[in-house]
């Protein structure tokens, strides 16, 4: 099947283009340089063309997210639309059913999504949901931050051992790469402890959280993942725990990268870059952590960009969770696992009008607008603790479009004047910056860059084609549109195949799932397997037997080859 | 001669995963680990032995063929303005996914076991969260269990020994010798013969020693009576000296609590109690789910429609509202004008005026065993036994999934494609 998008405005940074008019010839769901006359046209007519939105951060799936729909059917009366031909009925605005994933991504022109957190022991049920999420590409990062294995092989320092059970807990998880929350944390909150920073260390275990983050980033440079170690640092929602940022950070100066990537990537900062001791004199401390990534290149992190009005916040980080639903007064879900992580799901409202809010809000933009280079900061909501992804084109607006920010700060706690900085920034993004933020660099952070993100030959054929014509707009003033825009794609084209028109369902095809298959030497394995059989056998309450996730859970599955030793190219 | 190791139990929410069975001639001759209740299910009885129907419900069932069955099974869900799919709880997620489309393609209403078992601890989640934790976590880390209306020793055997009191880990290396057990309960069951602490309660009165127990546990004992609900207020006391001292409390609790006088608000207070507990130690809270994957139908339908039971599709999208969409709720007020049960046994576990109205309605039964909701079928589908002739994944009480083996070749049709059949015959009729 061939497709042309003709007369487009296309913005492609990683390829250098910006705004040029091309066109993109489409073969058999990949980019092509040039299609025959068989092929149907769309006449993009001038208007935005970017290669389909990748979200290297977002909960799409797996039990947090269905404990959040469990504890919140308030929350799926919103968002409610029957079945029609084409389409199962959708419901929800924070946690959606399954298939309001894959619709609501498509409609903005997003075409990969990765699911932020899964214990292994949990992943086969992320996997039963990522299964049934139409159209979009999808994969889950696994977490190994509180695993007592992680822990055990840290204290051996037997980084061998480590390398492999991060490989065989990928396999065992279908996973795409290495996520840890609250190291040591989820380990502690297992007795209703914390860690209180980097150098606590965790009892019984006798490792601290720098222990684990430097070993896992060394780890996962040994078997050269696509994406680097994705950190979810301590002390998240703290006052005052931008230092601990600002040191996890400076943990990546003793890893070499073995890609073309950073080392770290911390996530949702804006709920790490908090300053003051309190609530009370609680201020932003985004400058500090731009700054730190505006001088390092090891370093990328992603805004958890704030959203007013409702969220439902879900984390392996336990104990914010009990924090947060002790202070609010809201219903607590808990989600501890054996052996690896905890978990817990709160739902709140983020209101305009309270001083910490309106200083969250302010922060993210500030994380977005202070970050000099858009390849270091990535746009997320961290779906949906700072609100849900639907509300990603409000954020663009407000990146683009001074007006509508100072509009905004008009309409929020005045503490914004006092306790951040994003009054006086001016700074306006422009289209490149946005598909920097929410495609070129989204791809090179998870290391996907060669398929994902851009629309060069080669790139798998995902494109989204908006209502703009940019040439002809001034997304400063006219910020209104933007939005408007960015919400609902005029196409959508999922490996070349047209999945939305006009902001409309068109296809629902099967999106893959992607995991990375990370070799390590054999003996290795069977190594760090000795210790994972005992782990069974005296701990864990299910057999080994029946904890790896079959292959009946991937019916579309897109491998990744990586690893320590040579692996034969497919 | 077969040997499968590693396989899971078709029969409680424990899930148990350690069982070997051994199979000679497709027969299973043999079940090892497993618990009475679950080696009775897997080794068999009562089969339907091939599809039924009857003109009318006085007369006798006559054996068709599968199509013929399914034709008629399809003709009465089709012909139905308010139709009812029940059951699900015996079956694998797979089927759970099939029969939510069914649901969506009839505009039926879809609801499960729990409307008549857990149905409450899920209104109690709406409220209040659910504060709990994977069963290895308290079999690694709980030196206090709390069984509260639950009844392992004969509902859950194994539970004790896998998950709870017997159970040793890492920091619970002496597991029984380490550990307090209490029960709670109305009555002193073979559960309470076992624990360090038996606190017994008057039928009905579990929201009130609950409520006695957050006022102890938050420093207002002053206001608490010398007895509540039949337990003196010292007893009360040392409960709650139990509850705060241990280094991780797991507390399970069973129908006791969800099916007696104040139903779902037991389970709220009980989770605000574990809320509360927190701020001294950890606790965590856990429903002893029956059926083997009634918790994994709650998860499919979750994600599928948003809400987790009790789904009304007539209007095209997913309505919930218990007390109106669930099963009971439909047949008690006679709306219902046909329904299919599903790997579930209204017929003998409903209310007597719902199964009044069973009996009164065309009704399609789908299952591999003969059982009291038979009696009211017009049209009985047999079908293989999900986790001993058809693998899937199922849902442990705690949430964790795991795919059940096949044992055995199966001598009847698998749910997944009598549902598909009967969907694809039902789309037919409607000339879609």
């Amino acid at each position: 099947m061939e497709l042309l998008i003709k007369n487009g405005s296309v913005y492609d940074p990683s390829n250098g283009i910006n705004g040029d008019k091309a066109d993109i010839s489409i073969k058999d769901g990949k980019i092509v340089n040039e299609v025959s006359s068989k092929a149907t046209v769309i006449d993009a007519g001038g208007r935005l063309v970017m290669a389909g939105g990748v979200d290297a951060h977002s909960h799409i799936a797996g039990a947090k997210v269905n404990v959040g729909r469990i504890m919140r059917p308030e929350d799926a009366r919103s968002g409610i639309s029957p079945r029609t031909k084409l389409t199962r009925p959708t419901t929800g605005y924070t946690v959606p059913n399954v298939y309001a994933m894959g619709y609501r991504y498509a409609q903005m022109g997003y075409t990969t999504v990765f699911e932020a957190a899964q214990a292994i022991m949990k992943a086969r049920h992320t996997h039963e949901e990522l299964e049934e999420i139409p159209i979009i590409d999808k994969g889950a990062l696994t977490l190994f931050g509180s695993n007592w294995p992680t822990m055990d092989f840290v204290r051996e320092k037997n980084m061998d051992k480590l390398a492999a059970y991060i490989s065989w807990g990928l396999l065992a998880s279908r996973g795409f790469g290495v996520k840890c929350v609250n190291p040591g944390g989820g380990e502690m909150w297992g007795f209703g402890k914390n860690v209180t920073g980097l150098d606590d260390v965790v009892p019984n275990f006798d490792v601290t959280p720098k222990d684990i983050i430097v070993s896992l980033m060394k780890a996962n440079e040994m078997l050269g993942l696509p994406h680097s170690v994705h950190l979810h640092c301590n002390n998240l929602g703290k006052p005052g725990n931008y230092k601990t940022t600002l040191a996890s950070m400076e943990l990546a100066n003793q890893v070499k990268a073995s890609r073309n990537r950073q080392v770290l990537h911390v996530t949702h900062l804006l709920f790490n870059s908090m300053g003051g001791t309190n609530w009370g004199d609680f201020e932003s401390k985004a400058d500090e952590v731009a700054n730190y990534l505006n001088n390092h290149d090891n370093v990328t992190g992603d805004m958890g960009q704030m959203i007013f009005g409702s969220a439902t916040t879900m984390t392996a980080d336990g104990p914010v969770q009990y924090a947060n639903a002790k202070l609010l007064h809201a219903k607590w879900g808990n989600g501890d696992v054996e052996l690896e992580d905890a978990s817990g799901v709160v739902p709140l409202y983020y209101v305009k009008q309270v001083s910490v809010y309106a200083i969250m809000w302010a922060t993210g933009l500030e994380l977005g607008l202070l970050t000099k280079d858009p390849y270091k900061m990535l746009l997320t909501t961290d779906h949906p603790n700072g609100g849900p992804f639907v509300n990603y084109s409000e954020v663009i607006a407000l990146l683009m479009s001074n007006k509508k920010r100072q509009e905004e700060i008009k309409t929020v706690h005045e503490a914004v004047h006092s306790k951040t900085r994003l009054p006086g920034i001016d700074r306006e993004l422009d289209f490149s910056e946005i598909a920097i933020m929410t495609r070129a660099g989204t791809a090179k952070v998870l290391g996907l860059l060669d398929t994902k993100g851009h629309l060069g030959v080669g790139a798998d054929a995902d494109v989204s084609i908006y209502d703009i014509k940019p040439d002809q707009i001034d997304p400063s003033v006219e910020h209104a549109k933007i939005k408007s825009a960015f919400s609902s794609a005029a196409y959508t084209i999922k490996g070349g195949q047209v999945v939305v028109k006009d902001g409309q369902i068109t296809a629902t095809p099967m999106g893959r799932t992607y995991w990375v298959d990370a070799r390590v030497p054999e003996e290795h394995t069977n190594e760090m397997m000795k210790d994972i059989v005992k782990k069974f056998k005296n701990y864990y309450s299910i057999q080994l037997a029946n904890y790896m996730v079959q292959d009946e859970y991937l019916t579309h599955p897109k491998v990744i080859k990586a690893g320590a030793i040579p692996v034969e190219v497919s | 001669m077969t040997v499968i190791t590693d396989a899971l139990c078709p029969f409680c929410g424990c899930l148990c995963d350690d069982l070997t069975i051994v199979v000679e001639d497709n027969k299973i001759t043999d079940v090892k680990q497993a618990c009475k209740l679950g080696a009775s299910k897997i080794m068999g009885h009562h089969r339907i032995k091939a599809p039924m129907m009857r003109k009318d419900k006085n007369s006798e069932f006559k054996e068709v063929s599968y199509e013929e069955a399914i034709n008629e099974a399809a003709n009465i869900l089709s012909n139905s303005k308010r139709p009812l799919l029940y059951g699900w709880a015996s079956a694998v997620c797979e089927v759970h996914k099939k029969g939510i489309l069914l649901a969506e393609e009839l505009g039926a209403i879809i609801d499960n076991t729990a409307t008549v078992c857990h149905g409450p601890s899920t209104l109690a989640v709406h409220e209040k969260g659910l504060p709990s934790a994977t069963l290895g976590q308290v079999k690694n880390r709980a030196d206090v269990i709390v069984f509260w209306g639950s009844n392992p020793v004969h509902a859950h055997p194994r539970h004790m020994g896998r998950y709870s009191v017997f159970a040793k880990g890492l920091f619970s290396e002496k597991g029984r010798k380490g550990r307090k057990v209490v029960v709670v309960d109305v009555r002193k069951t073979d559960t309470a013969n076992m624990a360090d602490q038996f606190v017994q309660l008057e039928q009905g009165s579990d929201y009130l020693v609950i409520s006695a127990l957050r006022a102890i546990l938050s420093g207002h004992a002053d206001v608490v009576p010398e007895s509540v609900g039949g337990v003196s207020k010292e007893q009360l006391s040392k409960l709650v000296d139990t509850l705060k001292t241990g280094k991780f409390v797991g507390i399970f609790f069973g129908m006791g609590l969800t099916q007696s006088k104040s139903r779902y608000k037991n389970i709220d207070n009980a989770i605000s109690l574990v809320t509360e507990l927190n701020a001294f130690t950890k606790c965590v809270i856990t429903p002893m789910r029956g059926h083997y994957n009634v918790t994994g139908f709650g998860n499919v339908c979750a994600w599928e429609t948003g809400f987790a039971t009790a789904v009304d599709f007539a209007r095209g999208a997913p309505y919930y509202n218990p007390g109106e969409t669930a099963a009971n709720d439909v047949l008690l007020r006679k709306e219902t004008d046909a329904a299919m049960i599903i790997a579930g046994d209204a017929g003998a576990h409903f209310p007597a005026d719902s199964v009044r109205h069973l009996a009164k309605i065309p009704v399609v039964q789908i299952d591999p065993y003969w059982n009291p909701t038979t009696e009211v079928a017009n049209v009985v589908i047999p079908v293989a036994i999900c986790g001993v002739e058809v693998e899937g994944t199922a849902y442990r009480m705690d949430g964790v999934s795991l795919r059940m083996r096949k044992m055995v070749e199966p001598t009847h049709l698998p749910d997944t494609e009598v549902l598909e059949k009967i969907t694809e015959r039902v789309k037919a009729l409607r000339g879609e």
